[in-house]
């Protein structure tokens, strides 16, 4: 197994990549962290004539500004774990981060690759879904935001145009009495997931919940958002067992993935609704115990 | 600038200056094992998923599979050759040997890189964390628990050495 030759350029801006890109066309593919580009060029799966590396494009620090985090795209999944500010201020990112693949995976992969490749059993998009994440995407005409919603369309599939790359990733920082959850159900702790869930929950005072979302990983083209309409049971209420299992139950029930070799589409629908159901009674436990506690 | 020819990279390996002259696609396991002759570094997987290509590039671990030659170069590498001067064993290579924790071999270098560098982030890593940092070295011959045993031993010893701290 071997890469098919390709040409190789190395850009040092999201503008020249850009540019490039707008050249070159769909014969181009841009590389980050190359940790699931590189397995499809040795596998063949993918042939790009060129490469376009936009590693020496470099990250910056990860900023906080007013209630969001800025990541840069090409933040390392080691980085975003062991980054401090993430930790105190939105842990389910870290957490996540720490379930993507081995050390060797998080070393070299990155935020923005991530979300680019789309795989629906990825950590990260599904807690950037959750999350409410935006993404900042520069083209040809400039920067535009889009959330990580509307970004994930399908398998492996974006709204991004064939001359666009992520720049930027904003997330929210979570308050006080927001608590955060990140559950997922692997054959060996590096694999994928067969199904993940993250899921955020916010109590007032009296520990009545105030807002709740969970995105769902694994059973669907795209990470799936529990419905509003499904969370909003749990509006005005005590967080108990009987009524998270309940919620968990029917968000379970509207997804219908398929069946692969890692897991029937039927386990995938079970497995979905016991990990709501714990993602969301631990994300409460969390937003009445000790604030956003560091994973 | 940009093309399939061959490109001039520079690396540091193992402390040594080396040049290579690599097609863009080619990664940097196979040029370290076909034009640079450090046949420590092995394929297993093709997929970054085995770790027996693991290197260590600026101090970090990484998939030698996965990363293209042209990528790396200007940076510093370190083979399991590196760890000890030539003809040495590194004292985690010691542990290795008294814990039984090879049999083959083949994976040995990679778990001993991956190891290494967990052990220069957490000098005293507890048996979990060693678990989780080492899940992406696969072994075939079952050997995990004594290869855990043999880290840990070595992490234990390097803290009496330096004073019994952690």
């Amino acid at each position: 197994m071997v890469a098919a030759p390709f040409g190789y350029q190395r850009v040092s801006s999201f503008e020249e990549a850009v540019q490039v890109l707008h050249e070159r066309g769909e014969d181009a593919k841009v590389i980050a962290g190359g940790q699931s580009l590189v397995p499809m060029l040795n596998l063949r799966v993918a042939r790009p004539e060129w490469l376009i590396d936009i590693n020496p494009v470099g990250a910056g620090p990860i900023e906080e500004h007013g209630g969001s985090l800025r990541l840069p795209a090409l933040t390392r999944h080691r980085a975003i774990e062991e980054s401090e500010v993430v930790r105190r201020r939105c842990p389910i990112l870290a957490e996540a981060a720490a379930h993507v693949g081995n050390v060797r995976t998080r070393t070299r992969g990155t935020l923005g690759g991530s979300l680019a490749h789309a795989d629906p059993a990825g950590e990260l998009p599904c807690v950037a879904v959750a999350l409410g994440a935006e993404v900042t995407v520069q083209g040809p005409d400039g920067a535009r935001q889009v959330a990580a919603g509307d970004l994930l369309v399908s398998y492996f599939t974006t709204t991004l145009a064939a001359d666009e790359v992520v720049a930027e990733v904003r997330v929210p920082t979570l308050g006080q009495r927001s608590g955060w959850s990140f559950l997922e159900l692997s054959r060996r702790s590096s694999d994928w997931m067969v199904v993940g869930v993250a899921a955020l929950v916010e109590l007032d005072a009296e520990g009545a919940v105030t807002a709740a979302s969970a995105a769902v990983g694994g059973v669907a083209e795209r990470p799936w958002l529990v419905p509003a309409e499904v969370l909003l049971e749990l509006f005005g209420e005590a967080p108990e067992q009987a009524l998270l299992a309940r919620v968990a139950e029917r968000a379970a029930a509207m997804v219908d993935p398929d069946d692969d070799v890692h897991a029937s589409g039927a386990y995938r629908q079970r497995v979905a609704a016991v990990l709501v159901r714990r993602a969301l009674a631990e994300a409460a436990a969390r937003a009445t115990g000790n604030g956003s506690g560091a994973p | 600038m940009s093309d399939q020819s061959k490109q001039r990279v520079t690396l540091t390996v193992n402390g040594e200056h080396r040049e290579a002259w690599v097609f863009p696609h080619e990664s940097l396991l196979d040029v370290l094992r076909d034009v640079l002759g450090h046949y420590e570094v092995r394929y297993g997987c093709g997929e970054g998923v085995c770790g027996t290509c693991t290197v260590l590039v600026d101090g970090e671990p990484v998939s030698g599979c996965l990363l293209l030659a042209v990528q790396a170069d200007g940076c510093s590498l370190v083979t399991v050759r590196g760890l000890a001067p030539a003809g040495d064993l590194h004292p985690l290579q010691a542990c290795f040997l008294r814990n039984g924790a090879a049999q083959c071999g083949f994976c040995t270098p990679g778990m001993l890189l991956t190891a290494w560098a967990l052990l220069q982030h957490d000098p005293r890593p507890s048996r979990e964390r060693i678990r989780r940092e080492l899940v992406g070295n696969l072994c075939r011959c079952t050997g995990y628990s004594k290869i855990l045993d043999a880290v840990e031993e070595y992490a234990a010893e390097a803290a009496e050495r330096t004073g019994g701290h952690g």
